[in-house]
């Protein structure tokens, strides 16, 4: 530094040398996060015409989302499954992972094993998990229903993802089977924290292992269940690939499996078969979502926090 | 301590879960050896032979190894991008007290409640005007920015910890400021590097939505879009899928075996209280 700038004085120097550290990483956010998100706010204003804005809408483009169908039953349709995918995820994903943890912090032989097979799906490309999957729940060939067929349970065999009863819970199983490796991993760090001496004297005591779960562990995690409730949810209200790739742009069938990403997207972007891409109403989703996930995210935030010093 | 009915009833289940993980990796893998009607016929068997014919197929017919250079690329500049600019703020903020240091400090942390996802239309519009649309660059400068927030807050709890007397200790000795942070501060700071660099390579390596968005040609295609393309022509013939997905799963199951123990932490870094 001192080589740079020979002459200056102390006193400026510092100032310009922290100014040096901060400016790449300031650019770089402003430019590509902070810009581009104000811009979504003042472009869900404005009327588009393809890649142009052509005028002022005022509230236009949020009236249409909101209470004009078709848009508003396809935005409503899609805010119910994503909903559905948040509350099936806490349930099916993040309580087996709580147990998966309590059971693998006993520390028994190859629980190491456990914990990297566990983990070893959220490390693999949604991409990969999706195609997988839904070669696997293909009606004919797939291996669930070959498995059903094998172990005598032919008349269960059905086609997952063909028919709107079976076809988002199919994708809810496979996100759970993708993900349920990192509650797990979460909730194992906040068990290990807990200090032997209190659950040992809890067991002297004579509460048994579901006591000490309900009255120590669970209250003893709160946080974990904090952070595990929060990116549970805004990964629930971004869910966009693995729909995308396991069933299509248009959630099939009979858009039982849409969902606010891929809403937003054929929005923003278009599809194949009809072309029509709308930068306004697109924006004006991406808004209401950013907010959507904002408010209720930082209100939880504060109840969950004021849940874990009650507990 | 466990009675060892209650230690046997929970070793079963977990080995029960693992199966349920592991099994599925298994299948994809086996299959990738198997012709098409192999799978249909029976799919549990193992292969008839362990023939590479799916795997050169993908090797010689399809785009597969320019998708791998490409993911290669992108996700190698963008995490060197994003540990350079990130560290160096988090050593300002971490190292200096100065006016805004608290507000610059929350303005990263904002970064990481943000969905990026939502805001790429005008990522899409400002790409398109700086020339950046269906260019490996853009790509670089989305994931470079994204990748900030977690790299500001790890490496600023990491270099909070350093000892101050070793900073007055090089000062005495007549260290400048560029000399403290070089020859001192990053070589101490590698293992919160690995941590904020896994942290993001991985999500940034298994990324869809960005290429989907921002990128169109085949040649500058990372692999999970890649992957699509593909998965699309051969459609109908299994064996060539299985082993598309197995090669594309590979590169990082491999690291993540040898490495499992950085990954765990990287990825849960954050979530898991240090």
């Amino acid at each position: 530094m001192g080589a740079f700038m020979p002459n200056m004085s102390p006193r400026l120097r510092r100032p310009l040398w922290i100014a040096l550290l901060l400016t790449p990483a300031l650019l770089l956010m402003i430019g590509f996060v902070t810009l581009p998100i104000l811009s979504a706010l003042v472009y869900a204003f404005y009327k588009w015409q393809g890649l142009a804005r052509i005028g002022f809408a005022g509230f236009e483009n949020f009236r249409l989302i909101l209470f004009q169908p078709p848009f508003s039953t396809w935005t409503y349709n899609a805010f119910f499954h994503n909903l559905i995918v948040f509350v099936s995820l806490m349930v099916v994903q993040n309580g087996t992972a709580f147990f998966l943890a309590w059971m693998l912090s006993k520390g028994l032989r190859l629980h190491r094993f456990h914990q990297v097979s566990l983990f070893l799906p959220v490390i693999l490309s949604t991409v990969i998990i999706g195609f997988l999957w839904k070669l696997f729940l293909n009606p004919l060939f797939g291996l669930v229903n070959q498995t059903l067929v094998a172990i005598g349970l032919a008349s269960w065999a059905q086609p997952w993802l063909g028919q709107p009863s079976t076809a988002l819970a199919s994708l809810i199983v496979v996100n759970a089977w993708h993900w349920v490796g990192f509650p797990t991993l979460v909730y194992l760090a906040a068990m290990q924290r807990i200090p032997r001496e209190i659950l040992e004297s809890a067991e002297i005591d004579g509460a048994g292992e579901w006591t000490r779960i309900r009255r120590i562990v669970w209250p003893l995690v709160a946080p974990a269940t904090t952070i595990v409730v929060i990116l549970t949810f805004i990964g629930s209200f971004n869910w966009f690939e693995l729909p995308y790739i396991m069933s299509g742009l248009e959630g099939p069938p009979f858009h039982s499996t849409d969902v606010l990403g891929l809403y937003f997207y054929r929005t923003a972007f278009g599809t194949v078969s009809a072309a029509l891409q709308d930068f306004g109403r697109g924006s004006a989703l991406a808004v209401l979502i950013f907010l959507f996930i904002l408010c209720i995210s930082a209100w939880w935030v504060r109840i969950l926090r004021r849940r874990e010093i009650d507990l | 301590m466990l009675k060892p009915w209650q230690a046997a009833l929970y070793q079963a289940l977990l080995v029960m879960t693992s199966l349920v993980m592991l099994y599925p990796v298994a299948v994809m893998v086996l299959s990738a050896f198997k012709t098409t009607g192999e799978i249909y016929a029976s799919p549990f068997a193992l292969p008839e032979s362990f023939a590479l014919r799916n795997l050169a197929t993908i090797w010689h017919e399809t785009r597969f190894l320019a998708y791998l250079g490409n993911s290669l690329l992108v996700t190698a500049t963008s995490i060197a991008l994003m540990l350079a600019a990130g560290t160096l703020a988090a050593y300002a903020l971490a190292r200096y007290a100065f006016r805004g240091n608290e507000a610059i400090y929350l303005f990263f942390l904002a970064g990481l409640m943000v969905p990026l996802k939502l805001a790429v239309i005008p990522l899409f519009i400002e790409l398109r005007a700086l020339g950046l649309i269906d260019n490996r660059l853009g790509l670089v400068l989305v994931y470079a920015a994204i990748g900030l927030p977690s790299t500001v807050f790890i490496m600023t709890g990491f270099l909070r910890t350093i000892p101050a007397e070793l900073e007055e200790a090089a000062r005495i000795d007549g260290a400048g400021e560029g000399r403290i942070l070089f020859r001192i501060m990053l070589p101490l700071s590698r293992p919160a590097l690995v941590i904020a660099g896994i942290h993001n390579a991985v999500p940034i390596w298994n990324d869809f939505f960005f290429p989907l968005v921002l990128i169109q040609s085949d040649h500058a295609k990372t692999l999970p879009q890649g992957l699509t393309v593909f998965m699309g022509e051969y459609s109908t013939d299994w064996g060539v899928l299985f082993a598309g997905l197995t090669l594309s799963a590979l590169p990082l199951t491999l690291i993540y075996v040898a490495l499992s123990r950085q990954f765990i932490a990287g990825l849960t870094s954050g979530a898991v209280k240090g």
